[in-house]
Order: C-alpha cells, then structure tokens, then sequence
C-alpha cells in the first residue's frame, strides 16, 4: 500500500469532521472518495496532506507515520496536493507558479527539467508564461495547478474536487489527464462531485457521509449500488 | 524668493522622504506577508539608530558602513520576534495582536530610556558640514548619502523578491497561504525571515537616518506612526507606493516647515492622510481590494 489510513479523527472544536476514518490506497491506481457536501473530503484531503492536524490515529506513506507533520514535510516526502479552489498564486507569473511547485527539496534540482515537460504537457501554459496566473481561465488554472503539483515529482498527488466551476468541455479534458497520470503509474486520490466520472477511473472507492465511510468498493461495484446510485449519480 | 531656493528645499526633503519611505517599505512588506501590523516598526529603526550612533561614537564606524551589521542585528531580532512571539498569535484577533505589538513598543522604548535616557545624541561624521552642488541644486551631502542609500536598499529589496527563490516564496505565502502550505512551503519560516526582513529595512533606515536628524527613544512613536501614514498615502502592499508616500511626506514636511512654520510640518502630513483617504482610499498606488 502506497497510504494507509487507520482509525482518523479529526475536530474543529467540538465539531467532528472525521470520525475513525480507515482505507487504504493501492499503488499506481485511483481512490476515489465521494460524498455530499460537507461530507469530510476536503478535511480528509488536508488531514492527509499535514495541513490540518488529526485528534487521533494513524497515516502511514510508504511505511512511515506521517499523522500531524507539518504541510511542508508531508509534500517532500511526496504526498502532492491539487487543491479545492486550484489555490494558485494569482499575481504572480504562470511561470513562478510552477517554478514554486517545485521549491520543496526533493524536486529543485530537476526543476528546469521539469518545467520544460510541463510544457509539453500542457502547451497552453507554455504560451502563457509571463501572464499572470489570476488572469488565466479557470480551466487553465486547474491545468496551471496540476502542472505546479507535478513540478513537485510527487509519488502520490491528491486531487480535491479538479472539476468544481470547469465547464463541460474542460471537464472531460481534466479527466483525460487524470487517466493518463494513472496509466503513466502514477498513484492518485480523486476526491470529486463528478462522481460517475471518478467511479469509472477508480480502482477502489469509498464513500464519506458525515466524517464516516459508510461504504466501499471497487469501482464498477459501486457504480452499480443501488444506494450510490441512488444519493450520487441521480438515477 | 528665487525659484531656487524652493527647488533646493523640495530636493531636501526628497532625499529625507526617500529614508521615510524605505522605513515604510519595511512595514509595508511585513503586513503585505504576514498580515501583521507592526506597531513596534519606529522602535526597531530607533534602535537601528542607536546601534549606528554607538558604533560612530565609540568605534568611529560611518553609519553608512555600520548599517549592513545593524541590519543584519535587526534581521536576527525580526526574526526571533516572529519566531518566538508573533506566530503564536497569527490565528489570533487582530486587537490581540495590536496589543501584543504595542507592548513590544514600550518595552522597547523605555528599555531604551534605561539605556541612553531621554536626551538626544547624534553621530558625528566629518561630512556633515559638506555640500554636493548638482546644477542650481546645493544639497548636504548628509542628505544625498542618506537618500541614495534609501533608494538603493529600495532596489535591491526589490530585485529580491523579483529574482530570488526565497523572495518569490514569501510573494507566493502573500499571494495565497493555503496555495503556499499546499506546494510546501514552510509558512511559519517565511513569515520569520520577512518580519526579519522588514526589521533590517527599518534599522537600515534608521542607520541613513542618523546622518539627518539626532535620535532619542521618543522618536520611535513618531516613526511608526509617519510609516504607518506613508504606507496608507502610497498604498498598502505597493513597494513603489511606500516610497513614493515617502517622498511626497518628506517634500511636503520640508516645503511646510520652510514656508509656514517647522513646528507645523506634521499638520501637512496628515493633510495628506485625510485627502488621500478620502479621494482615493486604496493609496496612490494600491490597487482596489
């Protein structure tokens, strides 16, 4: 297992966003999570990714404990984050953005390297990159933020709701590259409120209501659950 | 009163202004990051000033030569204060943070009363009495050592946070702290090394301004509040705009004092205060929030 979660709570005060949370993410492969708003994804995400401390229970990333590290320890080690809301640095250029992705140590060196794959990887930016990131479509912000997390070579890159505020077309270009990260071997948590789109990619999936998994599967199984069905996809 | 007379006045009180205004752009660069007000920024120039007029008096040091030490002094105690005192309170209500800074203040203030007292000393260099004559300018050299060293901190604190690595990371942590701790940058150290940072910008400026005026420990208040009013006249989180606030403050100060009354220079500071919030809240060169 690339991260293993066990027995995770965490609390605003007295309020509990997760409630002995527990799952495990394959290597190389999605894991999905969906839920409803407010349904702890965000809280998981930045529990996960050191921003947020948990009361209790265990992370482990590659075999070491990594509950309650710092933000900026857990993202060298090679957790990378894309965050809700893209969370770009919008007055400064696309290419400080990326150049910023890839600050934390494992990664400085090869950051010319990578900037130049990124690039490739998405041509719109390099015709952007002395824009700055504020004034870029919300489309372009989100390839902007995966592009920054991948400057940070991360092993594992957490995605918070990518397709939030993107219009349909964007949508299905997202996906594709999120598909394509995974066929490249690349190991991903996809938190999405597109969750017929997630379920389809994802190896695993769990599903979060009010801090707690009450639910999980492989993808295909859940896709044809008759509860998911029913509270997620609509049908 | 011939034209240059009043010429020589306003280019006085640039070179004064540009002083103003890189004590501000310290104060200026500390809020823009880290979103703190720092009601101590006059204390700490203050004691830049001291340290330069310690180091001429008893070791012959220019202040010129002495304030790369006094900032380096300063960077170390900016630092220590955010480190240790400041970051507990970030999450805190903004009167608790105010009074927290305020007390830091006074106590540097009057530890200073301790040390030194209440009178005023000075640093003695063997130019002050000297004068740059540029075209129908006659400037003290004082002035011109004091504001061209202004100008020139100016610079490379801006060639800092346009080039270097570290001085793009603390824009990024300004720019949008979650998107700072989500690409892992270590928030708390930036915000240390930019309040560090801003401390060695007011010593640097204290450093030039004993070359102009003598310091005594109720200078301090006086300073704060004068940055405080050059980064609301410019434009909070505008480098450009801190100096240019410095600029038009040390002009208007000087050509007040010379046409109306010395003692009534500061009325036509927080003139400009008044017309500057009420025509254009943002600063001169702040942008709309």
């Amino acid at each position: 297992m690339m991260l293993t979660i066990e027995g995770l709570d965490l609390l605003y005060g007295d309020a509990q966003a997760l409630d002995d949370v527990s799952l495990d993410v394959p290597e190389g492969a999605v894991t999905a999570i969906i839920g409803a708003n407010g349904a702890g994804k965000t809280s998981l995400i930045r529990t996960v990714s050191g921003i947020l401390r948990p009361a209790r229970g265990s992370i482990r990333f590659e075999g070491r404990e990594i509950a309650g590290l710092p933000s900026h320890t857990v993202c060298d080690l090679g957790i990378g984050q894309v965050a809700e809301g893209r969370q770009v640095f919008p007055t400064m250029t696309v290419r400080e953005n990326l150049e910023m992705g890839a600050v934390i140590p494992r990664a400085r060196e090869r950051a010319k390297a990578n900037l130049e794959r990124m690039l490739v990887l998405f041509p719109r930016l390099g015709e952007r990159l002395r824009q700055a990131a504020g004034t870029l479509s919300g489309g372009e912000q989100q390839m902007l933020a995966i592009g920054r997390c991948l400057m940070g070579e991360p092993r594992v890159i957490l995605f918070d709701e990518p397709s939030l505020g993107l219009a349909p077309a964007v949508v299905q270009e997202l996906f594709r590259i999120i598909k394509r990260l995974r066929d490249e071997g690349m190991t991903i948590v996809l938190v999405e409120q597109n969750v017929a789109a997630s379920l389809h990619l994802a190896a695993t999936a769990h599903v979060l209501e009010q801090g707690r998994i009450v639910l999980s599967g492989t993808g295909p199984e859940l896709l044809d659950n008759p509860k998911v069905q029913e509270a997620y996809l609509g049908l | 009163m011939p034209l240059d007379f009043y010429l020589n006045v306003a280019a006085g009180g640039l070179l004064t202004g540009l002083v103003y205004g890189l004590a501000a752009l310290g104060l200026s660069v500390i809020f823009g990051v880290v979103r703190i007000v720092n009601f101590a920024h006059g204390e700490l120039m203050v004691i830049g000033m001291y340290a330069a007029v310690l180091a001429a008096g008893s070791l012959g040091i220019d202040p010129l030569l002495a304030a790369p030490v006094v900032a380096a002094l300063l960077f170390a105690v900016g630092y220590g204060l955010q480190r240790g005192l400041i970051n507990r309170f970030i999450d805190r209500p903004d009167h608790m943070q105010f009074i927290l800074l305020v007390g830091v203040a006074m106590v540097i203030v009057n530890g200073l009363l301790i040390a030194f007292g209440p009178d005023s000393q000075s640093a003695q260099v063997p130019y002050a009495f000297d004068a740059i004559e540029i075209g129908p300018l006659l400037l003290d050299t004082t002035k011109v050592y004091a504001g061209v060293g202004a100008l020139a901190v100016a610079a490379l604190l801006f060639l800092f946070f346009r080039l270097s690595l570290t001085g793009k990371a603390i824009r990024a942590c300004s720019d949008n702290q979650l998107g700072a701790r989500v690409v892992g940058l270590n928030v708390e150290r930036l915000y240390a090394l930019t309040f560090g940072l801003g401390a060695a910008t007011a010593g640097i400026a204290g450093c030039l301004m004993t070359l102009l005026v003598d310091v005594r420990p109720q200078l301090a208040p006086e300073y704060t509040l004068l940055s405080f009013i050059i980064v609301i006249v410019g434009g909070l989180g505008s480098m450009g705009g801190a100096l240019l606030g410095g600029v038009l403050i040390g002009i208007s100060e000087a050509m007040a004092g010379f046409l109306i009354l010395p003692s009534m220079k500061s009325m036509f500071s927080y003139g400009l205060l008044i017309l500057v919030l009420l025509l254009r809240p943002q600063g001169l060169l702040g942008k709309r929030p």
